[in-house]
């Protein structure tokens, strides 16, 4: 890193100023702001109309689920003996009404939620890290280190992934949200390998690779300062996604009994207090429009994200 | 072709061993097959470690997994370690009531989903493709078990309030009833519903995508330029090559649903093979929960293989050598 001439920032600009002349496009009575790929993509991302009404939902459903001891009225685990069952009401606080043992439902969904945003969260970093990992080396050496980590990827998918995930959660003793996560993490980095390797493998042909190895820098420079950068855009829409299925995953594998167990609630288990209860409707209407809601947005903000950061791959509008 | 063919056979293999050894391990440590019999006081000790015995329980993970390989071929999948019955009878009939499930459920989503398709790719923009992209959008999103439950309850109260059985909605017969006739019928019908709204979401979608793409090409514009008539191209043009990935998706989705109709057979107590997976996983019935694996892990292995000779069979620009 030791470059022989020092350039100070301003220096171009300040011999110009001296030299009398003014900036070209001013002059012309043209005003070009100087953009960086970043602020073109944030402002097709803030003018995707559907996206940004995702993004807001999202966060007032997150933010909930975030300050969920500020916002639920009750413990989730608080008791209730006068009202069991108890249709929603907005008088005595239980605006989604109570479970069968009493506990208030609005705390139970609010708290809920923050176990699927954890969850989601966690998997969605986890994965995209081990997928980028795994695909950035695939795609950067080739050869038989690319056939033997994608032959591990193929495995994955070929295999039935509920089926896999729920014998998975039989072993590692399901249980606490944590637990669940890992063990979606290590199933979702498949797709973000594979797309993280396709745009190595084409990358790693380009002069500025070339230029970067003549320089003289490193495997791991280039791969993560040269050519990473170029893969953020998929990498941020796919780990968004992967938010939604990893939400969706787990209340299914909750609701089936191998995922989250009670006390700890988690939007697919209570789920199952509206089958045990099928003539309560507010029991199994509640948590689920919770869940739609969750990944519909998500989906939207990931739709915005495409086709903000994706400008070649050109989507016709959904 | 056949070398493309021959070749992912083969390299199916050791997917398939190496896929089955880790669920072999994984159900094995999950805990003891045995720990039911153990807790009932009227079989001794020496009962049960008999049966350890006879099972092969007190061996090593990778000798246990040697000869479960062997009553694959030998035992026909073998027993299953809770009812002490064989298990591959039991496949094959639930595997049955999937297919019979599955098969309506597709076939009715993929007509629904490539019409709706169409016409949202023709009137796109219209009140009609909005529409139909809201539903698919909702699909999408919707958890299959809570589509599966509201339904449920739905049916369960029309019934109570009126008295009036449209749908079970449970089970998979009432007794003395045969597996083609309207009792069975009205069984199904919310499981075939529930999985064909979650397919019909993914058919219209990617059905509508296909028809843009194609309509856009050249030799559409070519086709009117020359002087078709507009249902002639769409019909003869675009709908013929936008089919091409729905077949290949349709593959796909069917070998994905074989063992995947898990959450609405559990949710109907279908007794189909998704169910009969989850009860055996519950009870860490070992050699059943491998067998189930190893048939859906067959099927999914072979439904990619179609849909990749399919794709290639429909698209001559396809090549595999």
């Amino acid at each position: 890193m030791t470059e022989p001439v020092s350039r100070k920032p301003g220096h171009e600009s300040e011999k110009i100023v001296a030299a009398g002349l003014e900036d070209t496009t001013v002059v012309a009575g043209l005003e070009l702001e100087v953009r960086s790929q970043w602020s073109y993509a944030r402002r097709r991302f803030l003018r995707h109309r559907l996206a940004m009404t995702g993004l807001i939902l999202l966060i007032i459903v997150f933010g909930a689920g975030l300050f969920a001891n500020f916002i639920a009225p009750y413990s989730y685990e608080q008791i209730d003996l006068n009202n069991i069952l108890a249709p929603p009401t907005t008088f005595g606080h239980h605006f989604f009404g109570t479970d069968e043992i009493g506990r208030d439902y609005f705390s139970r969904v609010i708290y809920g939620i923050r176990t699927s945003e954890e969850v989601g969260v966690f998997v969605a970093v986890v994965s995209s890290f081990i997928g980028l990992i795994v695909g950035a080396i695939a795609g950067y050496y080739g050869g038989w280190i690319d056939n033997l980590l994608m032959r591990i990827t193929d495995l994955v998918l070929t295999l039935p992934a509920l089926a896999i995930l729920l014998t998975a959660a039989a072993l590692l003793g399901s249980g606490n949200q944590w637990r669940v996560s890992i063990i979606l993490a290590l199933f979702f980095w498949t797709t973000l390998a594979r797309i993280v390797r396709g745009v190595f493998l084409s990358l790693r042909e380009k002069e500025y690779v070339e230029a970067a190895k003549a320089a003289g820098s490193g495997d791991a420079r280039i791969m993560f300062r040269h050519i990473l950068p170029n893969t953020l855009g998929p990498i941020i829409v796919n780990g968004t996604l992967a938010v939604a299925t990893a939400i969706l995953v787990e209340a299914a594998l909750s609701f089936l009994g191998f995922g989250i167990k009670p006390p700890t609630p988690s939007l697919g288990s209570l789920v199952v207090s509206g089958q045990t209860n099928p003539q309560k409707w507010w029991l199994t209407i509640f948590p689920g429009l919770t869940i739609v809601l969750i990944v519909l947005c998500i989906n939207f903000i990931g739709d915005g994200l495409r086709d903000a950061l994706d400008p070649t791959q050109r989507r016709i509008r959904a | 072709m056949l070398t493309y063919i021959a070749r992912r056979v083969l390299y199916s293999f050791p997917v398939l061993v190496l896929s089955s050894f880790l669920s072999f391990v994984f159900v094995s440590y999950a805990g003891d097959p045995l720990a039911r019999l153990r807790a009932n006081p009227q079989l001794s000790a020496i009962t049960v470690a008999h049966l350890r015995h006879t099972y092969h329980l007190d061996e090593s993970i990778p000798v246990r997994y040697w000869f479960w390989v062997k009553d694959i071929f030998t035992h026909k999948l073998g027993v299953s370690l809770n009812t002490f019955q064989p298990i591959w009878p039991d496949i094959v009939r639930t595997l049955g009531h999937t297919a019979q499930v599955i098969i309506i459920a597709e076939v009715l989503a993929i007509i629904l989903g490539v019409t709706v398709g169409i016409f949202s790719a023709i009137k796109q923009y219209s009140i009609f493709d909005y529409l139909f992209t809201s539903v698919s959008f909702l699909g999408f999103a919707m958890p299959t078990f809570w589509l599966a439950l509201l339904l449920q309850i739905l049916f369960v109260d029309i019934y109570l309030k009126w008295g009036v059985r449209i749908f079970y909605t449970s089970g998979l017969n009432s007794p003395h009833e045969g597996t083609w006739s309207l009792d069975r019928l009205q069984h199904i019908a919310l499981p075939v519903m529930t999985l064909c709204i979650i397919s019909f979401a993914i058919y219209s979608r990617y059905m509508r995508a296909s028809m843009l793409d194609v309509i856009n090409t050249d030799y559409v514009r070519t086709a009117r330029a020359k002087g078709l008539p507009e249902w002639k191209v769409i019909m003869g043009h675009v709908f013929r090559n936008a089919l091409i990935p729905i077949a290949t998706i349709a593959a796909l989705n069917f070998g994905g649903l074989l063992g995947g109709a898990i959450i609405t057979e559990s949710v109907f107590s279908l007794d189909g093979i998704g169910y009969y997976f989850v009860q055996k996983l519950g009870q860490l019935d070992l050699y059943a929960v491998m067998a189930y694996l190893l048939v859906t892990s067959v099927g999914i292995i072979f439904f990619n293989l179609v849909a990749d000779i399919l794709y290639g069979f429909l698209d001559p620009r396809i090549r595999y050598d």
